[in-house]
């Protein structure tokens, strides 16, 4: 095992962080790294927080946090934060919510920004939950931005999916799209003192009743108040970390925590696949300009992308006998 | 593909609410393409240096207008160097008398930064002087 | 407002200019392009009757006294009385600022303000962990009503008005005063102040924080009560926009948010507090800031009178015309001053205190012209001070009321500033009120953005502040500062030891609890807080007592 690693399995914070950094800037030497700790991964429980931005992901996590570590529970937090398109920079604002967190051990919140990776969380954030897992954290907790495909995506990263729900927000209609209500084990209403709580709460527990569970497990509906009556919106977050622990009961029970992380593992090769495979490729034609002749042809409608990929693949994979 | 972004933390320790330029500060450098972790007010020196490690960033962005700086910029500066992080550079901003300089220079800052700075030219400065580690 | 004949003939006249324009602009060319104001709101060239033809004479514009009192309050204007010189003040601990006060006093200011240290502003004493380094810094350090005592050795409270810049904190200090004054043998109905006291600037702008909205508003309802049942020549509150446009907000946006807090106040004591508007509206005041643009403070002072007399009529069915006063205090503004060619900041303050007589302000705080590094010297705040003598003694601004009414310009300029701040108001409306509007974000938002735009813009030389981005010198000046030795720190923790050792432990605790009763059972805590400081309670041992019931409120950070 390398130094980075080494200290990653003692619980050196800096060099965890440090090997966040690195998966994210996609350093050479990380994948050792990467090798070296993943035969000790898999034992934390992995909760992915998804929901629209202004749901107050980041106010109930603080909360989750302060709950599970009244439960005596170490906990690492991954709180992702969109890059900006333009600019390629992020401000990542989720750790204010978290700051009284700060100084406790047993708490470890790492900022990250999605950087422009298409189509669902960054592959940091997955190895980065790996990080986590290693340094020997209880739970470790993902909240993703919540726009578009990363909503999904975080069921391949999480053992239980929370999403949240906010009032007023034209959620009832949220609901339905992108197959949110299929990955969620957990619904929160949250903000449920707003106009409209009742109506959102009534619409997913009339969806739930027209679901099926092939688990065994009806995902709960919890309400949650404002954050500012700190007594009950404690009790209420309170409610969602037991909710929390029955789900891992349930799925240890019926043998399902495996099943999940094959999800997880699954996609992980796929990942590990194609940046083994496919990137060195394009990275290759890229370079000798193959790439853009490529891209030229077919805007002249000389040939169709099928085709050109067929010989690409012809030309740079060895072909079975 | 591997571009290292710089991670910056932008805080503000002790009392001073007053946070018109850390919040124009964050914006400007987004817009320059760095990573901001953006803490807001009310922040002791343990938390920030605490914070400033777990997310491994390779600046620290300091405001204060309340003429506590003397205390509270040392004091980042000394407990990042007690648990073995002083190659996190920290910076300061607010208002702070030029005689002041040179003292928090000896403690320990990369850069002093007082009103009437562009925005490009601390975005400058920051990729002139601040390089992610390896 | 003008006849057909007049606007005929002043159009035939305007397409001549126009013309006359074109000419000389197409030769000469213009020196810039745009112009606007500070806060970016754009200004033609030139305003005539055509600007201001829709107005009605006698609902508009009117007369001093008068509603919609758009030329003022008072009938009298400055001639009965000048706007009160009022200098805030604090520094170091309360014996300093107990010789700067009364340096004040015969220098010739006419009203006391105080400004205090940050652990007291954020309802912490000098010994607590996070008031390290920041004792006496900004302002005067008070612990316990021994500290106050001393603040106000020699000063006659029942003649001289005292202002104070204090809000989470407000019920604990105001009852420190109010102590004080019993204890000189002042009875209560004699002493008259403000407490800013304005809880809803401090989540929007200011950020100095404790406890969440709601009970906040609470508080300052109940120092509304207070205040009209047993301190009537008090203003409980000075809704302040100063700190909202220093935060880099427009001056629109500073109008709006200001005068739409001071409703959501208003709304709130009559809903909580079952009283009629008339019983506590004459008592509620302002605070706006003066900024650099001349024309657009006087214009929004302007139009936050007809607003304000407007929305207490309309919305709050006022019956009294003393609650549709507005009322205002105002201090030039802090964030146009600058560091570099520190002796021009003189001339900023002067143009911006000229702008508040002419706006028709109560009282005038000037910025001294090193506020920009450090506490002000006595010989900067005697300049400072001498600005507003020569402005009420030598100018001749005081010798008629609300001289640029009727002006094209700042008519027109009054009403596009009111029109701009009633959708603000409307839309904060639809919110659902200040409380939800400042829960979502809205106007923190708007302020981002607007000192954002305005950084971008000082950047880009869209924008001009002298010695920053134009006639930039590199010659160093020299200004003496004042310093506030780091000993005071120490030496104050032992005098707030010192008192707790003395004082009896006991009684304190009993007052500390009744203070948790009333705030558990909605009861108004000021008697108690009253009781809590004559036994010597400190600050912080009150405000301890509000975060434990309410809770703490930690600033969501938006940027």
């Amino acid at each position: 095992m390398n130094e980075l690693g080494k200290k990653v399995l003692a619980g050196d914070v800096r060099a965890a962080s440090r090997l966040i950094r690195n998966l994210e800037d996609n350093i050479a030497d990380t994948k050792t790294s990467l090798k070296h700790i993943f035969p000790h991964t898999g034992k934390a429980h992995v909760i992915g927080i998804t929901g629209a931005p202004g749901a107050g992901k980041s106010t109930l996590t603080d909360e989750l946090v302060y709950v599970l570590r009244k439960r005596d529970k170490t906990v690492g937090v991954l709180a992702v934060d969109p890059t900006s398109p333009f600019t390629g920079g992020a401000i990542l604002g989720d750790r204010i919510r978290m700051i009284r967190h700060a100084e406790d051990p047993g708490v470890f919140v790492r900022s990250m920004a999605t950087r422009g990776s298409m189509g669902g969380l960054s592959k940091a954030v997955g190895d980065g939950i790996h990080v986590l897992d290693v340094m020997g954290k209880d739970y470790i907790i993902v909240e993703t931005v919540g726009v578009g495909q990363q909503e999904v995506e975080i069921i391949n990263h999480a053992h239980t999916v929370m999403v949240v729900q906010v009032p007023g927000m034209g959620d009832e209609i949220q609901a339905i799209k992108a197959g949110l209500m299929e990955i969620a084990d957990i619904f929160v209403v949250n903000k449920s003192d707003r106009e409209g709580a009742p109506k959102l709460y009534k619409e997913i527990l009339n969806m739930l009743n027209m679901s099926q569970f092939p688990d065994g497990w009806r995902p709960p509906v919890i309400k949650v108040g404002t954050s500012l009556e700190p007594h009950e919106f404690n009790r209420d977050v309170a409610k969602i970390v037991d909710e929390i622990e029955n789900h891992r009961e349930h799925l240890i029970e019926k043998n399902l925590l495996a099943g999940r992380m094959r999800r997880k593992t699954q996609a992980e090769i796929n990942e590990a696949l194609r940046a083994a495979i496919l990137e060195p490729v394009l990275d290759r034609l890229v370079a000798n300009g193959e790439l853009n002749e490529m891209v030229d042809r077919l805007t002249k409608r000389e040939t169709d992308p099928y085709t050109l990929a067929d010989e690409v693949a012809k030309k740079y994979l060895v072909q079975p006998e | 593909m591997s571009d290292r972004k710089i991670r910056i933390m932008i805080a503000k320790p002790g009392l001073d609410g007053h946070d018109r330029g850390a919040r124009v500060l964050a914006r400007a450098f987004r817009d320059a393409g760095m990573e901001v972790i953006y803490t807001g007010c009310h922040q002791t020196p343990e938390q920030i240096a605490a914070s400033a490690i777990q997310e491994d960033v390779d600046v620290v962005g300091l405001s204060c207008l309340s003429g506590a700086h003397n205390y509270l910029y040392p004091a980042v500066v000394n407990l990042l160097k007690e648990q073995g992080a002083d190659d996190i550079a920290v910076i300061g901003g607010g208002i702070i008398p030029e005689k002041d300089f040179q003292g928090l220079y000896d403690a320990g800052l990369k850069g002093i930064f007082t009103p009437g700075a562009t925005l490009d030219s601390l975005s400058e400065w920051m990729f002139e002087n601040i390089t992610p580690r390896e | 407002m003008f006849t057909k004949e007049l606007l005929d003939q002043s159009s035939q006249m305007r397409k001549k200019w126009e013309d006359e324009v074109k000419k000389i602009v197409a030769k000469h060319g213009d020196l810039k392009e745009r112009w606007s104001t500070v806060s970016d709101l754009e200004i033609k060239r030139l305003y005539g009757p055509e600007d201001i033809k829709d107005m009605n004479f006698a609902e508009d514009i009117g007369y001093p006294g008068q509603y919609p009192y758009l030329r003022g309050c008072q009938a009298t204007g400055y001639r009965g009385k000048y706007w009160t010189f009022r200098m805030f003040a604090g520094m170091g601990d309360a014996k300093t600022t107990n010789q700067r006060w009364h340096y004040l006093l015969t220098t010739g200011q006419t009203g006391l303000s105080t400004a205090f240290d940050f652990p007291t502003l954020m309802g912490y004493d000098t010994d607590d962990v996070h008031a390290r380094g920041e004792c006496g810094k900004v302002g005067v350090a008070i612990d316990t009503l021994d500290d106050f005592l001393t603040l106000v050795d020699g000063i006659p409270m029942d003649q001289i008005t005292t202002s104070m810049t204090i809000n989470p904190p407000a019920t604990a200090l105001w009852a420190m005063y109010c102590a004080a004054a019993e204890i000189k043998g002042i009875p209560l109905n004699k002493i008259g102040g403000t407490i800013q006291n304005d809880m809803l600037k401090e989540f929007i702008a200011q950020k100095t924080l404790m406890c969440p909205p709601e009970p906040s508003v609470k508080l300052i309802s109940d120092t509304i009560e207070f205040g009209t049942k047993h301190v009537p020549r008090w203003n409980t509150i000075s809704i302040s926009g100063y700190h909202i446009r220093e935060a880099g907000s427009t001056a629109v946006q500073e109008l709006a948010f200001t005068l739409r807090d001071g409703m959501e106040y208003v709304e709130d004591a009559i809903r909580r507090k079952g009283m009629h508007v008339d019983e506590f509206a004459p008592r509620l005041s302002f605070f706006f800031n003066s900024h650099i643009d001349f024309f657009e403070e006087i214009a929004k002072m302007r139009a936050a009178r007809r607003i304000w007399s407007k929305a207490m009529r309309e919305r709050y069915n006022s019956q009294d015309p003393r609650s549709w006063w507005m009322r205002f205090h105002t201090q030039t503004a802090g964030c146009s001053l600058t560091a570099q060619q520190p002796y021009n900041n003189v001339i900023r303050t002067a143009t911006q205190a000229l702008a508040a007589v002419l706006g028709g302000t109560q009282s005038l705080h000037t910025n001294s012209l090193d506020e920009v590094l450090c506490l002000p010297s006595d010989h900067a705040v005697q300049i400072a001070l001498r600005t507003q003598q020569i402005i009420a003694d030598e100018t001749g601004a005081a010798n008629t009321i609300d001289p640029l009414a009727g002006s094209y310009f700042v008519e027109a300029l009054t009403n596009e500033m009111e029109e701009q701040a009633w959708d603000y108001i409307h839309k904060i409306d639809e919110m659902g009120g200040m409380v939800a509007a400042v829960e979502k974000g809205f106007p923190q938002m708007e302020i981002s953005d607007a000192s954002y735009l305005y950084q971008r813009q000082l950047d880009a030389g869209e924008k001009i502040m002298i010695g920053i981005n134009k006639y930039v010198t590199e010659e160093e000046i020299e200004i003496p500062l004042v310093e506030i030795d780091d000993e005071l720190e120490k030496i104050q923790i032992e005098r707030l030891h010192a008192v707790k050792r003395k004082r009896d432990n006991k009684k304190v605790k009993e007052c500390l609890k009744d203070i948790k009763t009333a705030c558990e059972k909605g009861e108004n805590v000021m008697p108690y807080c009253i009781e809590a400081v004559k036994n010597y309670a400190s600050v912080q041992e009150i405000c301890d007592i509000y975060r434990e019931v309410y809770g703490v409120y930690r600033d969501p950070g938006m940027y």
